[in-house]
């Protein structure tokens, strides 16, 4: 057992370990307030979840790279699953009870789908990928992963996660970039999201519309292609509106928010006012662990699960932010790295698309407590509170932990 | 080739670090921005947010009497008051005082209109504390430290309240503490709102030095506007009590006139130093407990006290006018000594008969029978009328105007009280060219201001004042209570021989003539009785005194409205001197009630009646004498005097 310890990827495990250990103390700090709060003691949940997680690490490690490409369809099969069945059965939790993204298993404990269906979605995309000799030249080849993201992403979409289902468009970009897809090629692919943020304004989207036009033609892709593109982007500068009205206020607010935060500084501008206002006052040493006072005093809302992060920047300041990214950045790296080195295509696509779902992850999340980006609600790795995330995040860093024994067992050269 | 050929996986691989390295350098440039470079404005925002300023109110300066004993203290006392929350208008977090005012409501016993007096309150002072409840009992207390969850912003704390030891023992002269008004805040300057201030009396006079400074401590609040704990002590600023105030007055002198001064009777007593000045006691009755009046007062007891026909918020001593009576014909005796046209032992002309005929009108004496032929001691002795008749038409109307007025019979004594009248008395005969014309009225007018009666109200302090420049030097002495006034004094200019004769006058009134039962065996008193005509039923009693004759320490003054049966006032004054004097008081326990005899005769009445655009509208207007014979043919009306 120790050898096999021994054997482990040793950057990856101990970058690992001091996220869950800074995480936990962050989430402990976050209980304590001088406000009656029913987060005092999840820090202790938070442990077992840790404990099931490094469990669930242990078995996956177990797990041989081929045997995941094997079980690949399934596990996304059940996850897809269990998102519809929350369709029908889910529920609101905690500080996102305007949602309906969980699974009430018993007693306390919920399941959100979601989270378990990123991983799926990461195993079957590689598994899509992992047989192809030469990366996606054109957009039919580009429908299977596409339909396998858009289902997932519907089904999130339903729920009104929306921060999650944009985590699935992440993973599927990263992925077929590490295939090696054309940017150019996922440039056009992206083009209709863009034109529909850029409908708003009708002469910011007849500047982008003639771009793509001046794009295809430059690019000489094919025909059907091309006037798809241009039809999306069409479609998107139209229905851009309707689908604007379509969102639930609480979405449109969040974006309105994020432009101007004193639009509604009551609502959903307070978070963002007083994530910033927690942040700011911490100042370069902050308050001090556990002191501070936004947090303390309830100013702070979310303070375990979206919003973890503001915490350490209150109360170790600036200090504790960069530690914490600097964490942060260690393990991107270390799983690049580990992408890199993969003995098969298979293994090295599941470590690049788990390496994309966590910096989407921890970019979203630690920007939007400066206001960097909109809210989503979406988690810190190992800092928010929530078993199913976590114990996804651990899952995945035990496929990497497997993919990384792999290379080192077979003798591992730079090629 | 492969896609996965290990050098487009290194291409893709510099693009992804140049990404990652590209967004946590954003991130960590907006973690900078937002910690370092905008830390100042984000801890600014964050202390706004958590903390909460709560005035501490200073204690009041006490206020002793010339022992150090105390008169008003203070005593710790509970106050109400709701943090608004922490919304990010003045009109939402009026809105959310609203309910958490209608929560407790019940509790504090707040009608809709107090509500709306708290949210006005909120508004003068938004972000401080709005106070709900000034002097809340303990169990209403207990029930809201019971609710503190469910009312959030509640701050209970103890603040020092204003306490009287001896209630109304002393309550004209200490006035009463109450929430400065929105008038006062505009008028005064530093000011809050919300503070408790001096009304009336010693309290309003010597407000600024009693306030003190209020300090401030500073609460956490939660985001819903709990109040946590107090912050760190560092921001506390401790309140600085008000500065103690000295008074001349003797407080066991105070408490003994409360205590024989007539149940039921209305009327004043002061007492002073003759050589100095120093208020000793002043007393005013029926009064009233200012202690009901600390965290403001029941609207019931208000309108008690504001409705009643005995208007006991009044105080008598210096804001009610009488007609002076016979206790004013000392100061004709004094103008006549002063001008040389009479001695001490001058006669008149004239034998006291029972009246005077002057003209074609008959002014009577009290005495009908008549007192036969006086000296001038003798009068003032006896009290003669006829006597003064004679002695005003030789002094004639315009020394008689020139010398009142040069010794402040109409201007205000300048004690140190609030609200103090002045004395009404013509400044000259122009006064009565403007009211009846130039050829509208006859030189008779001097007989009736001769005995007190006529265009004459004095306030008892103003009188005092004539009776403690006869019991000293000859000079006033203005009445104090803390500080004396500054400015010019009047003085007599008598000879020390006139003033001795004079006292020795007044020492016969006391031992042989009208104030007989006032004679106490050890101690000689000088004084004079005086009753003022009263159109409202039966006359009011004067008496003031002082003693030791030979050598004065004390003048006590004292009127006691409708003192038909016989003037209580001569013996209560002597008993208040011989208090104060130590002498036994059992000598003057014999508390024999002697009618006074030198009742003035009524106001003749000379000049031509004017219509009565007065009204009755305060009471030492009222006070005046309105009515004249009631078998004179002229239909007498009450004048109209200027103010």
């Amino acid at each position: 057992m120790f050898n096999r310890v021994r054997e482990l990827d040793r950057p990856l495990l101990g970058v690992t370990v001091a996220l869950a250990l800074f995480g936990l103390a962050a989430l402990y700090s976050a209980g304590q307030t001088d406000v009656p709060t029913q987060v005092t003691t999840i820090w202790q949940r938070q442990i077992a979840f840790l404990v099931l997680g490094a469990v669930l690490a242990g078995l996956v490690f177990r797990a041989s790279p081929r045997l995941v490409e094997w079980a690949a369809p399934y596990v996304y099969g059940g996850a897809l699953f269990l998102l519809l069945l929350t369709l029908v059965i889910g529920t609101g939790a905690g500080t996102a009870a305007g949602t309906k993204s969980w699974i009430v298993l018993g007693g306390p404990f919920r399941l959100q789908p979601a989270e378990l269906a990123k991983l799926a979605v990461v195993l079957m995309v590689a598994r899509w990928a992992a047989d192809r000799r030469s990366p996606p030249a054109t957009m039919r080849e580009l429908m299977t992963p596409g339909v396998i993201v858009l289902v997932p992403f519907l089904l999130v979409w339903a729920q009104h996660d929306l921060g999650s289902a944009i985590v699935f468009v992440a993973i599927l970009f990263a992925m077929l970039y590490w295939v090696g897809t054309r940017p150019a090629l996922l440039l056009l692919l992206v083009s209709p999201a863009v034109g529909l943020i850029l409908a708003f304004s009708t002469a910011a989207w007849g500047a982008w519309f003639l771009l793509i036009l001046g794009l295809v033609l430059w690019w000489r892709i094919y025909l059907w292609e091309a006037v798809a593109v241009v039809t999306a982007n069409l479609i998107m500068g139209v229905v851009a509106l309707p689908f604007w009205r379509s969102l639930a206020p609480y979405q449109q607010n969040r974006v309105l928010a994020f432009l101007n935060p004193l639009v509604d500084p009551r609502a959903t501008g307070w978070h963002v006012i007083q994530s910033r206002v927690a942040i700011g006052s911490g100042g370069f040493l902050g308050k001090g662990y556990t002191l501070g006072s936004q947090k303390r005093l309830a100013f702070l809302p979310a303070q375990h699960t979206d919003f973890i992060f503001s915490v350490v920047g209150e109360e170790l300041g600036f200090v504790g932010v960069v530690a914490a990214l600097t964490l942060f950045i260690t393990l991107i790296l270390v799983l690049l790295r580990i992408a890199r080195r993969a003995t098969d295509q298979f293994s090295s696509l599941v470590v690049f698309g788990i390496t994309g779902m966590l910096f989407t992850h921890i970019v979203e999340n630690v920007g939007m407590t400066v206001n960097l980006l909109p809210i989503t609600g979406i988690p810190l790795p190992f800092f928010s509170y929530g078993g199913s995330f976590l114990v996804t995040c651990c899952a995945a860093i035990g496929v990497a932990l497997r993919v990384a024994w792999e290379s080192r067992l077979s003798g591992y050269t730079e090629r | 080739m492969n896609s996965f050929h290990p050098y487009l996986l290194d291409r893709r691989l510099r693009v992804a670090h140049a990404l990652v390295w590209g967004a946590f350098v954003v991130i960590g440039v907006g973690f900078f921005r937002t910690q370092i470079l905008e830390h100042g404005r984000f801890k600014l925002q964050s202390e706004t947010n958590r903390l909460r300023p709560i005035i501490l109110p200073a204690p009041r300066g006490i206020i002793t009497d010339r022992n150090g004993r105390v008169l008003a203290d203070n005593v710790p006392g509970y106050t109400v008051s709701l943090l608004p929350g922490a919304e990010p208008t003045l009109d939402a977090q009026i809105a959310s005082l609203r309910t958490r005012l209608e929560r407790v409501a019940p509790l504090v016993r707040l009608d809709s209109a107090g509500i709306e007096r708290v949210v006005a309150r909120f508004r003068r002072a938004p972000y401080q504390p709005a106070l709900v409840m000034a002097d809340a009992p303990f169990p209403v207390v207990s029930q809201l430290e019971e609710r503190r969850l469910l009312v959030p912003g509640l701050v209970i704390q103890t603040e020092p309240k204003r306490y009287y030891p001896d209630s109304g023992v002393a309550a004209h002269l200490l006035g009463n503490v109450g929430e400065v008004t929105e008038q006062e805040l505009g008028q005064r300057s530093g000011l809050r709102p919300g503070a408790q201030v001096g009304r009336d009396g010693l309290e309003r006079q010597y407000d600024d030095s009693l306030r003190g400074a209020d300090g401030v401590r500073f609460v956490e609040v939660s985001a819903l506007g709990h109040v946590v704990r107090d912050a760190a002590s560092s921001t506390r600023l401790r309140p600085e009590a008000g500065e103690a105030v000295h008074t001349t007055i003797d407080l066991d002198l105070q408490r003994y006139i409360a205590r024989i001064f007539p149940a039921g009777q209305r009327g004043a007593v002061m007492a002073l130093n003759p050589n100095t000045g120093e208020v000793l006691a002043l007393y005013s009755a029926p009064g009233f407990d200012p202690n009901r009046f600390v965290g403001g007062v029941d609207p019931s007891y208000w309108r008690l006290l504001s409705e009643s026909p005995a208007h006991p918020l009044l105080d008598r001593a210096i804001q009610a006018r009488y007609p002076p009576g016979s206790t004013w014909k000392l100061a004709m005796a004094a103008m006549a000594l002063k001008r040389g046209i009479v001695t001490l032992h001058t006669r008149m002309p004239i034998a006291c008969r029972g009246g005077l005929q002057f003209g074609n009108r008959f002014f009577r004496c009290w005495m009908a029978q008549g007192h036969g032929e006086l000296t001038l001691q003798e009068a003032i002795t006896q009290s003669c009328d006829v006597y003064f008749y004679q002695l005003g038409i030789k002094l004639g109307l315009t020394s008689l105007l020139e010398d009142a007025n040069g010794w402040g019979f109409r201007t205000r004594t300048g004690i140190d009280l609030p609200g103090e009248s002045p004395p009404e008395f013509p400044s000259g005969t122009e006064y009565f060219d403007r009211l009846y014309g130039p050829r509208g009225w006859t030189s008779a007018v001097v007989l009736n201001l001769a005995i007190g009666q006529g265009e004459n109200a004095q306030t008892l302090a103003s009188m005092l004042r004539l009776y403690q420049m006869l019991a000293s030097d000859g000079r006033a002495r203005p009445p104090y209570v803390v500080h004396p006034a500054e400015g010019p004094a009047a003085a007599l200019d008598l000879a020390p021989e006139q003033l001795a004769g004079l006292r020795q006058a007044m020492i016969s009134v006391v031992q042989r003539g009208t104030a007989r039962g006032a004679q106490l065996g050890s101690i000689v008193i000088a004084g004079k009785t005086g009753t003022a005509q009263n159109p409202h039923g039966p006359n009011h009693g004067w008496f003031i005194g002082f003693a030791p004759a030979d050598k004065p320490e004390i003048v006590v003054g004292a009127i006691i409205e409708f003192a038909r049966e016989g003037p209580y006032v001569a013996p209560l004054v002597a008993r208040v001197i011989a208090r104060y004097l130590g002498a036994d008081t059992t000598e003057a326990s014999e508390y024999k009630i002697v009618l006074p005899a030198d009742t003035a005769p009524h106001e003749v009445q000379i000049l031509p009646a004017l219509p009565d655009t007065t009204g009755r509208d305060t009471l030492p207007r009222d006070t005046l004498p309105r009515d004249t014979l009631p078998r004179d043919t002229t239909h007498v009306q009450p004048r109209s005097r200027t103010r």
